[in-house]
């Protein structure tokens, strides 16, 4: 009989089976300005500790999964180029200390700063995330794992994680990085506000999306 | 003022100090060995070495050379008998020859570095030199006899 209904709503269509329920208004935190990040402040409402730092994590990752980020926090052995994180050319490869092979490394091609007329980007110490480093491909929640766990995060502390956020050069390039390429949402600073009110919430991570059966 | 040594001759340069090396190279000290491709590092044929590593003269501001030494096709050997050049010559690798200096730079470095490199490490060091006459077979070739010659 059940089987019959869903079908029988399938032929005759959703209006004929009532309306869509409303999704409950749970969420007390406002949508994003286009390429901005929220502030710490727009989740205070969340009183629970725990979800407080997995909302402010989940704003935070919108930087962390940007191609500006994962496009050198590659799954693979090779970096990714541009807004559609195609394939790096040259053909370069990570190499054994993550800045590329003899004859094709990192920086004989990328200085410390982008060149405006070759489109060059540049920033200082330019190098491919190790490879335990990996984003490209994660979820808020396996990538909050991830940075929480020493084995796979250059063994720091969450607070190092915060100092890192905020004041690494080569992370500052992901908000000025030059030619077309669209910079990651908000600043580095506002981004660094985000990670220390995570870490200050607890730093709980988010939950894994739930899997459809 | 910028101090470089090219080729083992020191050059005070009065150049603005974000000229590209291969201007300064080509326009500046008439060493047109090293050519201009793409200008964006995409093609390898600007390869030169900067102490020891390899770059790309045509992104390379020249103030990155001050106080290092830079080493061009031109001063690859006193008298261009390189084993790279040797076996360059031996197995005919140039078609119309544009890409070569480049070519030949990259794998000079990575010849000193890894002196019996595998053909996986000869294409992973190459795959920044294009070369347009589609040598890449003779190039791997005489890399390979370079190779075996300092055996």
């Amino acid at each position: 009989m059940r089987l019959l209904t869903i079908v029988g709503c399938g032929l005759v269509g959703v209006a004929a089976c009532g309306p869509t329920p409303p999704v409950p208004q749970t969420a007390p935190v406002p949508p994003p300005p286009e390429g901005a990040l929220r502030t710490p402040a727009s989740f205070a409402s969340i009183e629970a500790p725990d979800a407080r730092a997995a909302a402010l994590f989940v704003e935070a990752s919108r930087v962390m999964l940007h191609p500006r980020c994962t496009n050198c926090h590659p799954a693979g052995d090779a970096p990714r180029i541009g807004d559609d994180a195609r394939p790096h050319l040259p053909e370069v490869v990570r190499g054994p200390d993550d800045e590329g092979v003899v004859g094709l490394r990192c920086d004989g091609c990328h200085q410390e700063q982008n060149l405006e007329l070759a489109r060059v980007p540049g920033a200082p110490h330019w190098h491919l995330a190790p490879r335990e480093m990996a984003w490209e491909g994660l979820d808020p929640a396996a990538l909050c794992a991830q940075i929480k766990d020493p084995a796979r995060n250059g063994d720091k502390t969450v607070a190092q994680i915060v100092e890192h956020a905020g004041h690494d050069a080569l992370v500052a390039w992901g908000w000025d990085p030059g030619a077309d390429r669209a910079p990651a949402p908000g600043s580095q600073a506002e981004y660094a506000a985000l990670m220390q009110a995570w870490a200050e919430a607890g730093a709980a991570c988010p939950e894994p999306p739930k899997e459809t059966p | 003022m910028i101090e470089v040594e090219i080729n083992g001759q020191k050059h005070q340069l009065e150049v603005a100090p974000d000229m590209p090396l291969l201007w300064v190279l080509r326009d500046v000290l008439g060493l047109t060995g090293t050519k201009y491709g793409c200008g964006q590092a995409l093609c390898g044929a600007c390869t030169v070495h900067l102490d020891e590593r390899v770059v790309r003269a045509c992104v390379t501001p020249v103030s990155r050379a001050a106080s290092k030494r830079v080493t061009t096709i031109e001063g690859l050997s006193a008298k261009g008998d390189h084993p790279l050049q040797k076996a360059w010559v031996e197995l005919g690798v140039p078609q119309c020859g544009f890409c070569q200096s480049g070519q030949i730079m990259t794998a000079a470095a990575l010849l000193k570095k890894k002196p019996r490199p595998t053909e996986a490490e000869i294409d992973q060091s190459m795959a920044g030199n294009l070369c347009r006459c589609g040598t890449y077979t003779r190039i791997r070739a005489a890399i390979k006899q370079a190779s075996e010659e300092g055996r």
